[in-house]
């Protein structure tokens, strides 16, 4: 069973980065609004609109 | 869409040569050019999906909106320095509230459209708040231009400066959920081991010694990062000397902690790494709910602020020009153009006006307004454009003050959240008692379990679901009230709200809309009926008494002073050199010694009598009309069981009248402020629990009075300072929904306190005769403060009243322009 010792840190790099990339989206403000995104999935965006000028 | 309304905008479409434009290979008639206008942009950027994608008609701005000349005074620097930041990279960032924002259709038209003009780094928009964050290139763009841009799309940009509260309250939000998110991961971690460690998985030591440093090293963070404000908050509550649910917390999850920690090195006994992240983290999660009411309470009042505009037309010696509100003063005269909100509270100076006040009394619905009305800032002028004099600018305006007035109402604690606090805090000093009786006693019987047993007692009865639950579930009666145009300003009056056996009314102004009429009038002694009105109007205009608004204003006044206001009685004052009585009749011959000889044949009806040294001049005959929701809120409150009665100082005709009409059968006339007060302690004595509904001068004694005090917010001022609830509404029926509300609080937080109790009662038996492992514990507490919560969060739900009968239809709308697909109830 000494493969633990292996797994468990293994594990735990695992959950440092889960918590890097969790705090990165509050800090980019992806918790902030929880229910745009929902309806935007609804949009088509392929028409891209021609640039103006 | 039928082609008899606009695509665009659904308004009815003119009967000759409506402007067609072709839409996604389409053609569509709309009502007018700006509308085409708007539409051909929209085509022209290929943003046609929208069409498809959006609720409802959408707004097309004004032509003069359209024009990036009307936005140019934002692109001077003193006006950006208020809401733009200038950031290190040369961009430029600004904050902008957007008018018709109603639907995520609307974001995504916004954000694709603006985000194609060239100088534009970023834009982004919030349907919830309507609120558009814009970064660009100051170089490559102007602001004005970007601003004209939002305006062609149909949204009316308003820029804004975040509030710092608002600010605050974002990151406290985060900073919550970073730590949850640590306790939440963390406990899931440790839990893991703590099963390994449970069933003995392992026998060998070594590995058990490995788990046991690896939870150490996982609910390190948990315990120090997601549970510092519970030490922070027992700290404060040990050094302020009240003892606060903190503490048990704070010794609980230190205890565990430290316990865990001296066993894992020493090797030795039990670890708890386990049931103090658990802990930790159920906390921080019903903490989480908490947080989340109280910043839905501050949206709400931070709305409101945001609606006045950041630039005005000032008029100097006839000449318009663009400045910033901030540069307005007193006395300055502005205008207003059509559809754009109020800066400042004022005067009206055009002759007359209609303004739509729904971010004050939650009803959409344009008011006439005529010349020398108060207007009030944030109010949408619904018309053509208006002249102004500016009265109150910035802090100084009611809607400031109402802001301010919610902001009162939750730092000051109703009863019952005292009597919990104080409850707690004695509960807190018996927990920590039981718990070192408890270890004591182990400690003589068996040692080793001590400890343990000792932490099990203290978590399970920590006091929590008492402390946290019961100012939630104010919190979020308070928002949800507020919605409704019913602003509570001592959260006690909910309590009593929710008591109520009595509901005394005012008449005037409270069952009446408190806009009289001069139906008829009577001259005497060779008194004109132009002079009488030139005379009332003059003592009139310098008072806020509902009756005051019979007398319009006219466009010259001769010259007023000394004007005294007699509660209960009338005004005198000096007109022209010569002195006058307005009011009741004995009040407006008081002078004279012998009593009047004028028969009084009209006693139904309101009378106000004109009168000089000399005797009567004039009578006045006024109609009024009963406020919107009065036959709807009387019908329903006598149904729910309660006595109504209407004391006014108004004569006996009138008052029986309006009694009659509203089915009323205890009404007081002819009543003095005094009496009014003694009337309701003379109810009091009999053990009822009165509620006052007043708008006046004469109310205020009374209203201070008064078990719960409820003031119209058309009011006069001294009202609403005496009053506990504020009703912003012009329609009497948000009343009924605050009797609703305030009872189901009082439900929810009997609910809560009856739960507690019952299973502290269960839990510390269990706990103290060691039948409860502390994770058993840490999971049946936190599982009850969780329970209570998620009960009192229910409150956001507004109990909907419908009218019975189909004249009464008026229901207050929902005063802030949030998105139309907010759910009443949504959590976040």
């Amino acid at each position: 069973m000494t493969i633990i010792y292996v797994l468990i840190p293994l594990g735990l790099m695992l959950l440092a980065a889960a918590v890097w990339a969790f705090f990165w989206a509050v800090r980019n403000g992806q918790f902030d609004d929880l229910e745009t995104p929902a309806w935007r999935i609804l949009m088509d965006d392929d028409s891209k609109p021609p640039p103006e000028d | 869409m039928s082609a008899s309304s606009c695509y665009h905008c659904g308004a009815p479409v003119p009967a000759q040569d409506p402007p067609v434009t072709t839409i996604a290979g389409q053609s569509q008639t709309l009502c007018s050019e700006s509308c085409a206008r708007t539409a051909a942009l929209i085509e022209a950027r290929g943003l046609t999906e929208f069409y498809r994608f959006r609720d409802g008609p959408t707004n097309t701005a004004s032509r003069r909106d359209t024009d990036s000349r009307r936005w140019q005074p934002f692109d001077r620097d003193a006006l950006q320095n208020e809401f733009v930041v200038r950031r290190p990279d040369g961009l430029r960032e600004a904050h902008v509230l957007l008018q018709g924002v109603r639907c995520a259709a609307c974001t995504w038209l916004i954000e694709n459209a603006l985000g194609a003009v060239s100088g534009v780094k970023s834009i982004s928009v919030d349907p919830l708040t309507t609120r558009a964050t814009l970064c660009w290139d100051p170089d490559r763009v102007a602001l004005s231009e970007l601003l004209a841009q939002l305006a062609r799309l149909g949204y009316t940009p308003v820029p804004y400066t975040q509030d710092a509260t608002e600010l605050a309250a974002r990151q406290e939000r985060r900073v919550a959920l970073q730590r949850l998110i640590i306790a939440g991961l963390g406990m899931m971690q440790v839990m893991s081991f703590a099963v390994a460690l449970y069933l003995g998985a392992w026998r060998d030591p070594q590995i058990e010694a490995y788990l046991r440093l690896i939870s150490l090293l996982v609910s390190t963070p948990v315990v120090f990062y997601a549970g510092a404000p519970f030490f922070a908050g027992a700290w404060a509550g040990i050094r302020s000397g009240a003892l606060g649910m903190d503490v048990p917390v704070a010794l609980a999850v230190g205890g565990a902690w430290s316990a865990s920690v001296w066993n894992t090195f020493l090797g030795t006994g039990e670890v708890y790494f386990d049931s103090a992240t658990m802990f930790v983290f159920f906390l921080s999660a019903a903490r989480f709910l908490e947080m989340t009411g109280r910043h839905r309470a501050m949206s709400l009042t931070g709305a409101m602020a945001q609606h006045l505009p950041r630039v005005a037309t000032r008029l100097v010696a006839g000449q318009a020009t663009q400045v910033g509100v901030m540069e307005l003063a007193k006395g300055d005269r502005i205008l207003v153009a059509p559809g754009e909100a109020l800066p400042a509270d004022g005067e009206l100076l055009s002759d007359q006006a209609s303004v739509d006040e729904a971010l004050l009394t939650g009803e959409s619905r344009p008011v006439p307004r005529r010349c020398g009305d108060a207007l009030v800032a944030g109010s949408l002028n619904t018309d053509q454009v208006l002249e102004m004099t500016v009265v109150r600018v910035g802090a100084d305006t009611q809607m400031a003050q109402i802001a301010r007035l919610v902001g009162d109402a939750g730092a000051r604690k109703p009863r019952l959240v005292e009597m919990a606090d104080r409850i707690a805090s004695w509960f807190v000093a018996t927990v920590l008692l039981a718990a070192g009786t408890v270890a004591l006693v182990w400690w003589q019987l068996a040692p080793e379990r001590a400890f343990e047993v000792a932490l099990a007692v203290l978590v399970v009865t920590c006091p929590c679901a008492l402390a946290l639950a019961t100012p939630a579930a104010f919190t979020v009666a308070t928002t949800s009230l507020a919605r409704l145009g019913f602003m509570v300003r001592r959260r006690g009056a909910l309590q009593n709200l929710s008591r109520l056996t009595d509901v005394v009314f005012d008449k005037t102004g409270t069952l009446t809309d408190g806009h009289p009429v001069v139906a008829d009038m009577q001259t005497w002694r060779n008194c004109t009926a132009d002079q009488a009105r030139t005379i009332a109007a003059a003592l009139e205009s310098r008072s806020s008494h509902p009756l005051a608004k019979a007398f319009p204003t006219l466009d010259r006044l001769p010259p007023v002073s000394d004007v005294q206001a007699i509660a209960g009685a009338g005004l005198q004052g000096t007109v022209d050199g010569r002195q006058y009585r307005i009011g009741t009749e004995a009040f407006a011959t008081s002078w004279i010694t012998a009593s009047s000889a004028v028969a009084d044949n009209q006693a139904a009806l309101r009378q106000v009598y004109l009168g000089d040294a000399d005797g009567l001049l004039a009578r006045f005959t006024l109609a009024e009309q009963q406020r919107d929701g009065a036959q709807e809120v009387s019908r329903q409150l006598a149904r729910a069981g309660l006595s109504l009665q209407i004391f006014s100082g108004d004569q006996a005709g009138p008052v029986s009248a309006l009694a009659d009409s509203l089915g009323i059968s205890h009404w007081q006339a002819a009543l003095q402020p005094p009496d009014k007060l003694a009337a309701v302690e003379q109810l009091q004595l009999q053990g009822r629990i009165v509620a006052m509904v007043g708008d006046g001068i004469n109310d205020s004694p009374v209203l201070a009075g008064a078990d719960v005090s409820i003031a119209m917010g058309g009011g006069t001022s001294l009202a609403q300072h005496s009053a506990d609830c504020v009703l912003m509404s012009e329609s009497l029926l948000p009343l009924l929904a605050a009797r609703q509300v305030a009872r189901r609080t009082l439900r929810i937080v009997r609910q809560n306190l009856t739960w507690a109790v019952a299973y502290n009662l269960v839990a510390l038996p269990l706990a103290a005769t060691g039948l409860l492992a502390p994770w058993m514990a840490a999971l049946g507490m936190s599982a009850s403060s969780l329970l209570v919560t998620g009960n009192a969060l229910r409150l956001a739900r507004l109990p909907q009243i419908r009218p019975t009968s189909a004249q009464d239809s008026a229901l207050p709308a929902e005063p802030v322009a949030a998105c139309c697909k907010k759910p009443a109830g949504a959590a976040s």
